[in-house]
């Protein structure tokens, strides 16, 4: 219990309350943008982006001056009976990179989903208004939660706020698209509750910190992880649970996709990584993490092929997404490193999390390029994206960056992470994921190449755009591109942020493979109740 | 058999019918009527564990039924949207299967002649 008091021996730090803001304010946006609604709602929407991305900044700057977690209690109450919201260095890094694609996402829609002129309101451009804060605040709380039912609930709000995104035209095939992912979130949300439940049924607690003390590998526990890894992945889409994926995605407008692909998926990611990193550290040395990354290899793989066989970009975009979501469970068996093996375990979990930001990045910059590509030519056919190149060298160049990031190749993010990954590969001795992730690399850059080949082939005669694309969002697209270039060029030594908080969990992984716990077996007795007896 | 242990089973017995449902019917609106089943043992599991952690002689312990009750309310909201989804896709397409225009990856699941109809 010594870890328990160590992390909540103060009550909220200095700074948490920025914690609260970070999920209040986009709340808040919503709330007001839906009741103030028409052209209102798309100002207090532009309003509230760059006050998000600025508690975004100083929640980094916060962590890492203070070389700790934030902490926040809701109302005063500590846990086990109140509930406390903790941003660790993972945490920081994933609410910057919402912030940026966030507020990309805003600029890059204000062209595509103004309020039209004569009428007082239209409903995609409200809607998409609201949901972008909804979505905004709900990944927040994932990234800031601390209570496994508190997490649950920001997974729902994120599946809810993400699911109309998908359908805003309305078409048949969008609604049915948005109807089969809501189908596959439902199924995944309740078998993470039944592990929930299971897991305060066995130990008392919900809080991830006060479970991480308690929590031995036993029946209970490997049942309840399992449910809830399963529910987690078919959120996410990892092979072969992504069925929902491609049609959901590459249906969606490309402002949507570009929150959906790049953000949305990494939600629940986030979870399987605190459930099995900072919940249960012990569990990532035995053979469950190899089943992750078979899974992830098999994701990277089917993924990839299918990418090769689209006939249409943003179908091929979002099989990438699917193969980019296998390397991201690469990283689960080479993070259970041994004390030998430190720099190897360290190695894996920057990479797996510099893999998640720049593709998060990269694939906001091509959809949102593919986007304004099918606007200026009225279709998204590969095999007729000739001359397209002349049309608009700056979108298909943003294009070309974020598809170097997928690929791997440096100087990128993508590249960076590849090769951290890699390095933990070999330190690890697991040699076989590097083939896989070779062979990855090989594929994504045909089905890239496939695209940028005809896109940059001249036209007999140039071709005339259907609708003039504004230069702004053209803009946009290319930042992302050149942030997910850029995070390849950061010293290394930037991403010890992502260590920020996490001793505890790496150091039980170091000692042990179960930690000791000091308390007796307290199964079936409330934490919260264990103390009035 | 205590109370407990019997609505411990029931629950489990509620969960497994309610993923057999979810995993193997093809039409969405049994697909949500199957994951409202499933729900409905998942809350019950939250009842059975609140009795058990009363032992320490409270009536119950309250915070699996605080949890039970933000539970419903989610379930509920979820049900809602996926029910007026289908609706929507029903009022477009005259069709509430999901098969005839799916991807080619997903046709593998063939639309199925339902005998209650």
């Amino acid at each position: 219990m010594m870890s328990d008091s160590a992390a909540f021996s103060g009550a909220t730090t200095p700074g948490g309350f920025l914690l609260v803001l970070a999920v209040g304010v986009p709340t808040a946006g919503m709330l007001l943008s839906l009741a103030l609604g028409g052209r209102l709602a798309v100002r207090t929407a532009l309003f509230i982006l760059p006050v998000g991305l600025g508690l975004a900044f100083a929640i980094v700057i916060g962590v890492w001056r203070s070389g700790g977690p934030l902490v926040y209690f809701l109302g005063g109450w500590a846990p086990p009976l109140g509930l406390a919201l903790r941003a660790d260095g993972l945490s920081a890094a994933m609410l910057l990179t919402t912030a940026i694609v966030v507020c990309a996402t805003g600029l890059y829609a204000r062209a595509a989903f103004p309020m039209p002129p004569g009428v007082s309101e239209a409903r995609a451009p409200l809607v998409f208004w609201v949901l972008l804060m909804a979505v905004w605040a709900a990944l927040n709380l994932v990234f800031l939660g601390d209570d496994l039912f508190n997490l649950y609930v920001a997974l729902e709000l994120l599946t809810f706020a993400a699911v109309p995104l998908v359908c805003l035209d309305g078409r048949a095939e969008t609604l049915a698209a948005a109807l089969r992912y809501l189908l596959f979130a439902l199924l995944g949300s309740v078998l993470y509750l039944l592990g929930t439940a299971l897991l305060y049924g066995g130990y008392g607690t919900l809080d991830i910190f006060l479970l991480f003390g308690r929590i031995r590998p036993e029946l209970v526990a490997f049942i309840a992880v399992g449910l809830m890894t399963t529910g987690l992945l078919a959120k996410t889409a990892l092979f072969p649970l992504h069925l929902w994926l491609p049609p959901a995605h590459a249906g969606a407008p490309p402002a949507a996709s570009a929150m959906l692909s790049g953000l949305v998926v990494k939600g629940s990611f986030f979870l399987v990584v605190r459930l099995w990193f900072d919940v249960m550290p012990w569990l990532l040395n035995q053979a469950a993490s190899q089943i992750l990354s078979t899974l992830g290899a098999g994701a990277i793989l089917v993924g990839s092929v299918l990418a090769l066989r689209q006939a249409r970009l943003k179908l091929l975009i979002a099989y990438s997404t699917i193969a980019q979501i296998g390397y991201l469970f690469l990283m689960f068996p080479l993070a259970s490193g041994s004390t030998s093996a430190q720099f190897g375990s360290n190695a894996a979990l920057t990479g797996g999390f510099l893999q998640a930001i720049s593709h998060a990045f990269a694939k906001a910059a091509m959809f949102m390029s593919a986007g304004l590509m099918a606007e200026a030519l009225g279709h998204d056919r590969i095999a007729e994206l000739r001359g397209v190149g002349q049309m608009l060298p700056v979108t298909v160049f943003a294009f070309g960056a974020a598809a170097l990031s997928l690929i791997g190749l440096p100087p990128s993010g993508g590249f960076v992470a590849k090769w951290l990954l890699l390095t933990a590969v070999i330190t690890a001795g697991q040699w076989w994921w590097a083939l896989v992730m070779l062979v990855g690399g090989l594929l994504a850059g045909g089905y890239m190449f496939r695209v940028l080949a005809r896109a940059m082939a001249n036209a007999a005669e140039p071709l005339i755009p259907r609708m003039s694309v504004p230069r702004s969002r053209e803009l946009v697209a290319l930042a992302l591109a050149l942030c997910s270039m850029l995070l390849g060029l950061i010293p290394l030594r930037a991403f010890d942020l992502l260590r920020i908080g996490r001793q505890h969990a790496s150091q039980a992984i170091a000692k042990s493979p179960c930690p000791i716990s000091a308390a007796p077996n307290a199964a079936f007795v409330p934490l919260h109740l264990a103390g009035s007896r | 058999m205590s109370a407990a242990t019997l609505f411990g089973v029931c629950s489990a017995a509620l969960v497994g019918l309610g993923l057999y449902g979810l995993i193997i019917h093809p039409q969405p609106l049994r697909k949500i009527l199957a994951f409202n089943l499933l729900g409905s043992g998942v809350f019950l599991l939250f009842g059975v564990i609140a009795r058990r952690g009363a032992a320490s002689g409270l009536g119950g312990d309250p915070v699996p039924q605080a949890l039970v009750i933000t539970g419903i309310v989610v379930a509920f909201s979820a049900t809602a949207l996926a029910v007026a989804l289908l609706l929507r896709l029903f009022h477009e397409t005259g069709r509430t299967t999901l098969n005839a225009d799916a991807p080619k990856n997903s046709s593998d699941n063939p639309p199925r002649k339902s005998p209650d109809s």
